[in-house]
Formats: C-alpha cells, sequence, structure tokens
C-alpha cells in the first residue's frame, strides 16, 4: 500500500463527488429529513411510563442505519461505474495497488459520512430533542464506522453486479435482512433462536447494539467498545474480501 | 533489432468462445506497429493480454522482457482503452493529475500531457461536457503523461478530425524516435500506411506481419486496403508462419 496513491484516490473520489452538488445536498438532507418524519411519526403516541420516547429510541438507532444504507449504495455504484468504465482496468495497469483504491473509497466517504452523522446528529439532538444518557459524540463515531461498514460490503458486492440495476438490488438483501434482525422492531432477545442466531451473525446488530448502549449509560461501557470492535472487525473481514474479487486479470 | 513486445502462442477464451487461437508475434523496440482486423477478429483481446488484464488459457507474453502484468511494467506500460477510460465528473486537468499522482509525478507533467493532446484550452472542463474526440484525447493525455517506454493504444484517434489526427500521428512517430514503443490498433487504412510495421489479425489468428510495402506487394497490389481485403477473405491463409505463399516477394510474411 502507497500512502502517496491512496491519498490522492481520496482527493480525487472527494472532488468528483464535488461536482456533483445534487448528490452532496442528498446526502447532506436526506437522513435529518428522515428524522424529522419519524419525529412526527412517534409525536403523539403515549410514552409508557419509566420507559424512553419510543422517537428517542428510533432515531438513535436510525442514526446508526442511514449512514450505513446510503454509504452502502453510493459505494456499490461508484466502484460499478469504475469497473464499467474502463476506468478500474487502465487502474490496474498503473502503479496503484488493489488496497490503495480500496482504502481510497473508504477514507474518501468515512469523511462524507462523518459530515453526514454531523448533521444527522445535530438536528435530531437539538432540533427534534433527542436525549440520549451517552454522549452524542459516540453516536457520530458509531455512525461513521457503520458507514465504514456500509463501504466496505458495498465495494464487495459491487464485484457481483454487471449493471447498476442488480447493483441496486443488492441493497435489499444486504441491507433489509440486517435491519429487520437488528433488533429495532422486534427485540433480539424475543426472536426465536434459529433467527437470533442469524442476528448474532449480521454486523448491524452489533451496531445497533452499540448505539443502545450509548441510549442508556453515561459513560462509555464495555459492552459498547466490545460491540463496535465487532463492527470494525465485519469491516476488515470485509475489505479483505472485496480486495479478493478485484483481480487484475479478468475474463 | 530488440524486441519490445513478444507474444508466443497465445490462446484466449471469453464467453465460452476461442478469441485468440495461437498467435505468435513480435513488436520490435522504438517503432510504431499498427494492429489491425475486422471488428470482432480479437484485437481488443490481444492489447488486454499485453497489458496484463487478460485472463489468458495459454501461451505467453514478454513485454520488455517480464510477463505482461507484471509489477515493474506498470510504470513502463502506457495503456489507452478503446473507450475512454477518464472520470467524466472530473476536469481534464484532475483526471491528468490523478494518474500523474499515481506515478509519482508533480502536476506540470500532467499539464503538459494535456497540452500536449491539444486540450489546453479545455483543460477546466468536465470531462463529461467535451465531445467524444476529445474525451478520447483526455483518455491519451493521461496514457502519455508518465512517458511510458511502450504505448499500447487501442484505437487512439477514433472520432478526431484529420488534422488532429495527422497531428496525433506525429506525435506518435515523434515518441517512436525518442525510443517509445507504440502498438496501436486502428480501422483506418491510411493511418495503416503510417506505420512501420503491420499486425493483421482475422478470426483470432494472425494473417499478416509485416512491413505495409510488403503487405500490399505480397497481396499483389498497390493499394493497403485492398491488400487486406484479399487477406481477410482469402480462406487459405491461416498463419503466415505455417504457409510460404508464393507471391510474397519479401521476409516470412502471408
Amino acid at each position: 500500500m502507497n500512502p502517496r496513491i491512496v491519498l490522492a484516490t481520496t482527493g480525487r473520489i472527494l472532488r468528483q463527488l464535488r461536482h456533483d452538488r445534487r448528490t452532496v445536498a442528498l446526502l447532506l438532507l436526506a437522513p435529518p429529513l428522515l428524522l424529522s418524519l419519524l419525529y412526527f411519526m412517534f409525536a403523539d403516541l403515549p410514552t409508557p411510563p419509566g420507559q424512553p420516547r419510543t422517537f428517542d429510541r428510533v432515531a438513535l438507532v436510525m442514526l446508526g442505519v442511514f449512514p450505513f444504507v446510503i454509504m452502502f449504495l453510493v459505494t456499490s455504484i461508484a466502484m460499478l461505474r469504475e469497473r464499467t468504465t474502463g476506468t478500474l482496468e487502465r487502474l490496474l495497469t498503473t502503479p496503484l495497488g488493489r488496497l490503495d483504491l480500496l482504502f481510497g473509497y473508504g477514507i474518501a466517504f468515512s469523511a462524507v459520512a462523518a459530515a453526514q452523522a454531523a448533521v444527522a446528529t445535530a438536528v435530531a439532538y437539538w432540533v427534534l430533542g433527542l436525549t440520549t444518557a451517552g454522549s452524542s459524540a459516540l453516536v457520530i463515531l458509531i455512525a461513521v464506522v457503520n458507514a465504514v461498514l456500509g463501504v466496505a460490503l458495498g465495494l464487495f458486492c459491487s464485484a457481483f453486479a454487471r449493471t447498476e440495476f442488480q447493483a441496486v438490488q443488492f441493497m435489499p438483501i444486504v441491507v433489509i435482512p440486517q435491519f429487520l434482525l437488528c433488533g429495532v422492531l422486534v427485540d433480539r432477545g424475543q426472536m426465536a433462536g434459529w433467527l437470533q442466531a442469524v442476528s448474532d451473525l449480521l454486523p448491524l446488530s452489533y451496531a445497533v447494539d452499540a448505539l443502545r448502549e450509548v441510549g442508556a449509560h453515561a459513560e462509555p461501557t464495555g459492552a459498547m467498545w466490545r460491540d463496535l470492535s465487532v463492527v470494525v472487525g465485519a469491516v476488515v473481514v470485509a475489505l479483505v474480501l472485496a480486495a479478493a474479487t478485484l483481480r487484475r486479470r479478468s475474463g | 533489432m530488440d524486441i519490445a513486445i513478444d507474444v508466443r502462442d497465445l490462446v484466449v477464451d471469453r464467453g465460452g468462445r476461442r478469441v485468440l487461437d495461437g498467435i505468435t508475434c513480435a513488436v520490435p523496440a522504438g517503432s510504431v506497429t499498427g494492429l489491425l482486423g475486422p471488428s470482432g477478429s480479437g484485437k481488443t483481446t490481444l492489447i488486454r493480454a499485453i497489458v496484463g488484464v487478460q485472463v489468458v488459457r495459454s501461451g505467453t507474453v514478454t513485454v520488455l522482457g517480464q510477463p505482461a502484468g507484471a509489477p515493474a511494467l506498470r510504470r513502463a506500460v502506457g495503456y489507452l482503452t478503446q473507450t475512454p477510460s477518464v472520470y467524466p465528473d472530473l476536469s481534464v486537468r484532475d483526471n491528468a493529475r490523478y494518474f500523474a499522482a499515481l506515478y509519482g509525478l508533480p502536476r506540470a507533467e500532467a499539464d503538459r500531457a494535456v497540452a500536449e493532446v491539444g486540450l489546453a484550452e479545455a483543460a477546466t472542463q468536465l470531462v463529461g461536457t467535451l465531445s467524444g474526440g476529445q474525451r478520447s484525447r483526455a483518455s491519451l493525455a493521461c496514457a502519455l503523461l508518465a512517458r511510458p517506454r511502450v504505448l499500447i493504444l487501442d484505437e487512439p484517434t477514433v472520432g478526431q478530425d484529420p488534422v488532429l489526427r495527422a497531428e496525433l500521428w506525429e506525435k506518435f512517430h515523434a515518441l517512436a524516435a525518442e525510443g517509445t514503443t507504440l502498438l496501436i490498433s486502428s480501422h483506418v487504412m491510411d493511418e495503416a500506411k503510417r506505420c512501420d510495421r503491420l499486425l493483421l489479425i482475422r478470426e483470432g489468428r494472425l494473417v499478416a506481419d509485416n512491413t505495409p510495402t510488403a503487405i500490399s506487394a505480397a497481396a499483389g497490389t498497390d493499394d493497403l486496403e485492398e491488400a487486406f481485403l484479399r487477406l481477410i477473405r482469402d480462406p487459405r491463409i491461416h498463419d503466415p508462419r505455417q504457409e510460404a505463399r508464393p507471391r510474397a516477394p519479401e521476409g516470412k510474411t502471408v
């Protein structure tokens, strides 16, 4: 891996994004708008005594889910474009290494995800009155790690799509089961045993557990760090798989 | 005569079909070699094998003494893909500067390459807003900027007007005079005449490997285009190395 090439690639990807103002606007505005929608959905719902507001519970989880979903989509399309326009083929004949490209994407989109998470979290806390026992900085940290997970899985899945039509179809396959089983709709403890087992294998479940730890405890807990490191581990595995699919030679 | 690119018994299958069927040829260093053949004959596949991005079934491809695609070759071989492989959402200059950065070259080198392909005035324009010909020159700039010893160009002059095309060919010959080896695929016969040597492939097999003059003479005509038509349509020709052709006045060809 060559830091100069990684940095040049990160800069190139961000410069491409800068020319696409509509995408930047959508990336930054979609999460706060969706959170506002959630706020109004739950506004008139009575809160059971001794429980957190439903909005607090759901919004906290969504702050981690949005960056994961959005970065998965953005990355798989961006990487697919590299493959279909021939730029990837050319890049692989230059001194650029496979990891240089993967890390370039990882860093560029993590930076975007950090901006996105900062905006969404700021709106959630200051405008929509989200309250958590723990710090909002930890929420942003977990959101960024989730975004990197989305990037890594997007890089990997793009290898299995030949067209953009196919690439977007991976979204429901990769993302929705993780969302359904992560514990936000039904508590993981209340699911059938085999569903719990599946849920235990999905990285988003750990991300959501980590966010709940932040919601419930004033100080970062050991459980939160453990959950977060599971997500980081999943990122590494996905990046290794993505590197394995990035072949210099193709048929 | 030094050999820059050496292809031996190359066989490539793509999508269950044999695309290259035992190609053997050599490209001399410091020459401009044209790669010609009907569409679908395997030109791009041969080029991909030479730059080392094609899975090959058997045979060897050696570039500057190294197996094709070897890490050491990534600085020495410049590759222009057939469809312009530049980023449409970046300016011409930013594209060139990115590719320059991959080779550790300063921005000035990138700007020089942009000027060399005649895009200095469009340097700040997004590639996506350029005409097809300009886009392909932006892509060419990115292949030229590292001053590679071997340049593999897949149809570099498609969509260029005659003046620009002439200028590009002057550029190619100037590079060859400095010692660069160029392999250029083309469809255009008046470009074939400008090459030092020609490789003609048909259905994945080499049917001619010689100078343009020798190829015309071998086909019994002064006209290169007519010579190609005869070679392409002649079912008796399979491989220049396996058949001695009575009409061939010189060399091993045809």
